[in-house]
């Protein structure tokens, strides 16, 4: 088997036209077929999800930590305006440049700015998603500015050419092969071997360089302290720490949600942050940035992007509770199975289905469909955002606005009005309707006896179902075909 | 309008008000945890190393780690190293360095942290850039859980500070962990006061 899956051709994820829907079935039929990554990275997120449960089990107060962390941040939501003031303040009290921006666009330019007010030619930058949202590094390059990734997974990406396809593993998706392959292309490395040590190493030894001579660093940010202004960064690599304290010049951007009223609430979030993501107590590094080292500079950019809308959006809200720990990709068996690039969008798994529609709802029509919609997301989400209710209220919104394809009416007729009615839904769950288990790749899934491993989940679907799945959704070829 | 305005504008037009009051967070104290068992526990389990210490000479496990190493940086007064450091130093210049030896303001049991903040420092890039840290911690500062952690004064006062769990680690490539990504390779520490 291992001989096999470093042979096998990394399967490449779904194809982006334009404002096209993305055809996620057709991308995740691919990943099914090769077969030995699939099973890599299906059995890569289940050990993750495992260890996530080994962890939960050792602390008695998980469920009461869960809660308190939904209510702070429900809290929060409520009064964002108010604490994201109060950030405002005591972060320019301790001189950090606090910044606005409204969109992807702004934020790109603001930053933009910032670097070519310093006449800085090169970046170093930790992982961040909401970077990643707004085309950051794109922009950047074209504005002459060289962006070097620090995170292995991130830089891996990056020199393929490749988003990242899980929000706390981009390259999970790859072999050590076809890291090899990668490294051996763009970083001179020694062809043929694939050694993860060696492969770790040859990149911390061709990154050093980038960190010791850039003009600036930059990192997202996991939670914002309104009480400190203060910017808290989780990572593992030590690379945030680099980016951010070796250059002069320390650029942070992040979303307008992260925001958390005070140091107390703080530690809820810690304790469930790496617990969650990799069932690990805490990451290697837990760092808090209240002010710019001596000598140096630091900016904060806070960015709205849809965000504010959203809050607007009763069903839609609770999606602004995210941490990005990415335990719902874990364990969604449609994430695990189809890989992170099938979704075509920046946020993939359940968490990608209810934020990409948001941004897009045409070009992401299909995504709420990726779901079994049995409630595994919601269960193991450390700050409770009832997932799979929204990617049913996705189905139901996207029907209003009449961007269903054809398979996907015949699926919403079959739901009948259940979509729009959360009790009715809970209800049919309870009950083990047949016809909210559909799942669009479940006819191949099959083999792998999916739902066997998951004592959480409800049975598998019966031949009946089946077949009738088989007959008015699967054509083999994909959704948009 | 300034985007500024427009965005707190917006979020003010949308957000609930509900007078949900903040949730008072408790600090899920266990007394029948041994906080110093617990947090040498944790810190093996994060990839960290405890440095025993000794009977004659308490430094001596120190001592032994260092012994062949070219470049020391020692901040603490117990150690000599033979690379002094002054706030004029720049960031990058500690890259050569193989040990760093300094002292952690407090501990943390729960998760086996240290924490470093830019006074144990001095410069921030020295928890990182050399090979490898030794930690100085005195047991008396260890608290119980993150919740004791976050309640120190420390956070209050710095610019900088961060909780080290071990050494620098990833496991991007196939989930195999590797101890030494960009930053330390290794972190050990030695309880002392
Ligand atoms: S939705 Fe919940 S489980 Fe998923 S990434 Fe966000 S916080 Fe984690």
């Amino acid at each position: 088997m291992n001989h096999l899956l470093q042979e096998e051709e990394q399967p490449r994820g779904a194809k982006i036209r334009g404002r096209h829907p993305v055809d996620q079935l057709e991308a995740a039929n691919r990943f099914i077929a090769a077969t030995a990554h699939e099973m890599m990275h299906d059995n890569r997120l289940w050990d993750l999800r495992k260890k996530r449960d080994a962890q939960m089990h050792a602390i008695p107060e998980w469920e009461e930590l869960r809660q308190l962390a939904s209510d702070i941040k429900s809290h929060t939501l409520d009064h964002l305006a108010d604490y994201l003031e109060e950030f405002e303040h005591n972060a320019k009290k301790n001189g950090i440049h606090v910044h606005w921006a409204k969109d992807a666009q702004e934020s790109n330019q603001i930053i933009g700015d910032i670097l070519k007010a310093h006449q800085a030619k090169s970046l170093i930058k930790s992982k961040s998603m909401l970077g990643e949202e707004c085309g950051l590094r794109p922009y950047l390059q074209k504005e002459g500015i060289a962006v070097v990734e620090t995170d292995l997974g991130e830089r891996i990406q990056q020199l393929d050419d490749e988003d990242p396809s899980h929000v706390v593993v981009p390259a999970v998706h790859k072999t050590r092969t076809d890291v090899s392959k990668v490294f051996v292309k763009t970083l001179n490395a020694q062809p043929g071997n694939n050694d993860v040590h060696y492969l770790a190493e040859w990149q911390r030894e061709t990154t050093r360089p980038y960190i010791l001579s850039a003009d600036a660093g930059m990192t997202g940010g996991n939670f914002l302290v309104a009480e400190t202004g203060a910017v808290v960064v989780c990572t593992n690599e030590g690379n945030a720490d680099l980016s951010a304290n070796t250059p002069s010049l320390h650029i942070v951007t992040v979303g307008i949600e992260k925001i958390i009223p005070k140091m107390e609430h703080l530690a809820v979030f810690i304790r469930l942050l790496s617990r969650s993501a990799l069932g690990s107590p805490i990451t290697q590094y837990t760092s808090y940035f209240r002010g710019p080292r001596r000598g140096g500079e630091m900016h904060v950019v806070l960015v709205d992007n849809g965000r504010s809308t959203r809050l607007g959006k009763p069903n839609f809200k609770p999606g602004l509770k995210c941490i990005r720990c990415g335990a719902c990709m874990n364990t969604c068996p449609v994430f695990r199975r189809s890989g992170g690039l099938s979704y075509g969008s920046v946020y993939a798994g359940p968490i990608g289905l209810i934020l990409s529609p948001g941004y897009d709802p045409h070009k992401y029509r299909n995504l709420p469909f990726a779901s079994t919609l049995n409630g595994s997301c919601a269960n193991v989400c450390p700050v409770k955002i009832n997932l799979h209710e929204q990617i049913l209220a996705w189905r139901g919104e996207l029907a209003k606005q009449g961007e269903l394809s054809l398979s996907k009416k015949v699926i919403m007729k079959a739901l009948g009005k259940l979509y729009a009615n959360p009790k009715a839904y809970r209800q049919a769950i309870q009950m083990g309707d047949k016809i909210l288990q559909y799942l669009p790749h479940f006819v191949v899934y099959n083999r792998l006896n999916a739902w066997g491993r998951q004592r959480d989940l409800p049975e598998a679907p019966k031949k009946t179902f089946h077949s009738w799945y088989k007959k008015h959704y699967m054509n083999g070829k994909g959704d948009e075909a | 309008m300034s985007s500024r305005e427009e965005i707190l504008n917006r979020i003010r037009q949308h957000q609930t008000n509900i007078s949900t009051s903040l949730p008072k967070v408790p600090n899920f104290f266990d007394k029948s945890v041994d906080i110093i068992d617990a947090f040498k526990k944790s810190l093996l389990i994060m990839g960290g190393t405890l440095l025993l210490v000794g009977d004659a000479d308490p430094l001596q496990a120190l001592k032994e780690k260092i012994k062949n190493a070219n470049v020391i940086c020692s901040m603490v007064p117990e150690i000599k190293g033979n690379r002094e450091l002054n706030e004029q130093n720049l960031p990058k210049e500690l890259d050569d360095i193989d040990y760093a030896i300094v002292r952690a303001s407090f501990g943390v049991a729960e998760t086996g942290s240290i924490c470093l903040t830019e006074k144990n420092l001095m410069i921030n890039t020295l928890g990182y850039l050399p090979q490898h840290l030794i930690v100085l911690l005195d047991p008396a500062k260890i608290v119980y859980n993150l919740h004791d952690a976050y309640a120190q004064p420390e956070w209050y006062s710095v610019n900088y500070a961060s909780l080290h769990s071990g050494p620098s680690a990833t496991a991007d490539i196939e989930g195999v962990l590797i101890r030494g990504a960009q930053g330390v390779r290794s972190l050990s520490v030695l309880l002392i006061s």
